[in-house]
């Protein structure tokens, strides 16, 4: 990331590069995996976001009338995030370890359709979580939708297709993907 | 464990341990992690009750087809082009065996079994065999066709099928079940519909935990507080609380049925349904009071049903409904399969509320279903650690059942026990 905060408009989403990408996807997933989830809340834009996770069978999934499995606005993230701060998320205390593997970043181009430029960018991940001697995985790609927002590359929607055609091999999605 | 064959001899306990005297109910932790238990579940429980398959509005169009495992087994269900009934058929061809339904669902005029390419109808009739010529006169190739499941019925949508030739009917079998299933659909103006997405994960815990769980309101408070602090937040009221009764249905059913503390879509707003759902719900629920009468109606909409139906398919009716399914895999696992199901078209505001209250609560991505999961794999740990031989069930003996009791656990039990026979016991170590 070249930009800084005293020069806001510096961020050009249509001259992105894909190392730029990756570096804010990857930090992304470090974020995860240390389990900073309140750093990780501070990488998505002001406003109405959106975090949707489908479920296996429907990857096309549209949260408005299928059943998805993580179905998140701003609010929801939040909450979520707060549940799993706490010690009463008994699923995830103590924590898993987690390593977020994120590879084949592609960057579509910009979009300008809703009114605020939007970045499409797409990438394979391989999320590994490790519990009580127990190892599964989550296979699938994301979609993600960034914007400039202060300056700042900054995550307005974001999508992750699970290929697995069942839940079963992770057993549930209790960890953010 | 030893099982026993014939009559049990002195030296042997039953796995199922009730004393009224003493108000006690225990259940012999054998039953949880016992390979040859679960062989003799596989023959005595789950070959010999009626299962859950799935339902009609899954098949709606002559064609229509959905593949499901069910006790392990492959089945599809398609409804027939001609007849416009639902069969359920194992999903093996006649000939050699390979499967003959190949994807998950869809529409098909024919089933043709890839290997030999035999070609069957929607309504299970072979209609096709390449080179029928090579077969010699006599070969009866009306008897090659799809074999259906030994029984199949259908209880207002939702079908069943069993391996049981000589199993009760359908409805003799859900006793008083049915009269639950009657209030979620009738809610529903009996119109209602499995929704697109479904729910297919695994507990590495025994199945009849899960059985447990699906009916147990004694835990709410203690294991779900993060689900309950996320309602409060987007501004439910939880005082109510959730007083309320257990019933014991028949044939091993049995529900909890309590006070909603919160919202349900049919038809109890509440501040997270938004103030422009106010007026729809409040017509939906003057429509329940128009056709069922004030004391129905408000049933329907103000209580929730927790309902199990022996031995593993769970109706939740709280404030989303969701129908669930469950079978084993070993004794410390399971596969669970969870559909949502709503009212044929429903207002798309509502199904927006009712789909966030499944995600949130009963998904397992959700706020509260992970935790549940945690709680069983946890039990299934202590199992492990021996020491302690029984599962103490005994809660609320003493008194007419309330819903964060344990009588519809016993229900389930004791009808497991008879199932089981003489399989529900072990030799004295």
């Amino acid at each position: 990331m070249t930009t800084t905060h005293d020069a806001p408009a510096a961020l050009d989403l249509g001259s992105m590069t894909r190392a730029q990408a990756e570096d804010f996807l990857y930090r992304e997933a470090r974020l995860l995996d240390d389990w900073d989830l309140d750093g990780w809340l501070t990488l998505w834009a002001p406003g109405a976001t959106r975090y949707v996770v489908p479920c296996n069978d429907d990857p096309d999934g549209d949260p408005a009338t299928d059943l998805v499995l993580i179905d998140d606005d701003e609010l929801r993230m939040r909450l979520r995030v707060e549940r799993l701060n706490s010690r009463k998320a008994h699923r995830e205390y103590p924590h898993s370890r987690t390593s977020h593997q994120v590879s084949n970043v592609m960057l579509d181009r910009v979009e300008n359709s809703g009114g605020e430029p939007e970045l499409p960018v797409s990438a394979e991940f391989t999320v590994w979580r490790f519990r009580n001697g127990r190892a599964t995985y989550y296979v699938g790609r994301y979609y993600y939708r960034l914007v400039a927002a202060g300056g700042e590359l900054r995550i307005r929607a974001k999508r992750s297709v699970l290929a697995m055609t069942e839940l079963r091999p992770a057993g549930d999605l209790a960890i953010l993907l | 464990v030893t099982l026993v064959r014939s009559a049990p001899p002195a030296a042997v306990i039953s796995l199922i341990d009730e004393d009224p005297g003493c108000h006690r109910f225990r259940v012999h932790r054998d039953t949880m992690t016992s390979p040859e238990i679960l062989r003799q579940e596989i023959e005595r429980v789950f070959h010999r009750c009626w299962l859950y398959v799935g339902h009609e509005s899954e098949v709606p169009q002559p064609g229509d087809y959905v593949r499901r495992p069910v006790a392990g087994r492959p089945l599809f269900m398609v409804r027939g082009a001609k007849s416009g009934q639902v069969h359920v058929f194992h999903n093996t061809c006649t000939h050699r065996g390979a499967v003959v339904c190949r994807q998950k669902s869809g529409n098909a005029k024919v089933f043709q079994c890839f290997y030999h390419a035999w070609t069957f109808d929607s309504e299970g009739n072979l209609a096709g065999v390449p080179d029928r010529d090579a077969y010699a006169e006599g070969i009866d190739f009306a008897a090659l066709a799809l074999r259906p499941v030994a029984r199949m019925e259908s209880y207002r949508g939702f079908v069943f099928a069993s391996f049981d030739p000589a199993i009760v009917d359908l409805e003799t079998y859900l006793a008083g079940a049915k009269e639950y299933l009657d209030l979620v659909i009738d809610s529903a103006d009996g119109k209602m519909e499995v929704v697109k997405g479904t729910n297919e994960y695994c507990i590495g815990a025994n199945w009849k935990l899960l059985a447990e769980n699906s009916i147990d309101g004694y835990h709410a408070v203690s294991t779900h507080d993060t689900y309950f602090k996320y309602l409060v937040a987007l501004g439910t009221d939880l005082k109510g609380g959730v007083r309320g009764t257990a019933r014991d249905l028949g044939n091993g059913h049995a529900v909890l049925e309590y006070a909603a503390p919160w919202g349900r879509p049919i038809a109890k707003w509440e501040p997270l349904f938004g103030e422009a759902a106010r007026d729809e719900i409040a017509g939906l629920r003057q429509a329940l009071v128009d056709k069922h009468g004030e004391q129905r109606a408000s049933r329907m909409a103000d209580t929730n049903r927790n309902m199990l139906i022996f031995p593993n398919l769970v109706v939740n009716d709280i404030m989303s409904v969701t129908v669930r399914t469950f079978m084993p895999s070993a004794p410390d696992r399971m596969d669970v399969t969870a559909w949502e199901i709503a009212p044929r078209d429903e207002l798309g505001q509502l199904r927006q509320r009712r789909l966030d209250s499944f995600l949130t609560f009963l998904g397992p991505a959700g706020f509260a279903t992970p935790d549940d999961i945690e709680a069983l794999e946890s039990c299934q740990q202590g199992f492990a650690s021996g020491g302690v031989e029984w599962n103490d069930i005994s809660r609320g003996m003493g008194r007419a059942p309330e819903a964060n009791d344990e009588e519809q656990m016993r229900v389930f039990w004791r009808r497991w026990q008879q199932q089981m026979g003489d399989a529900a016991y072990r030799e004295i170590s």
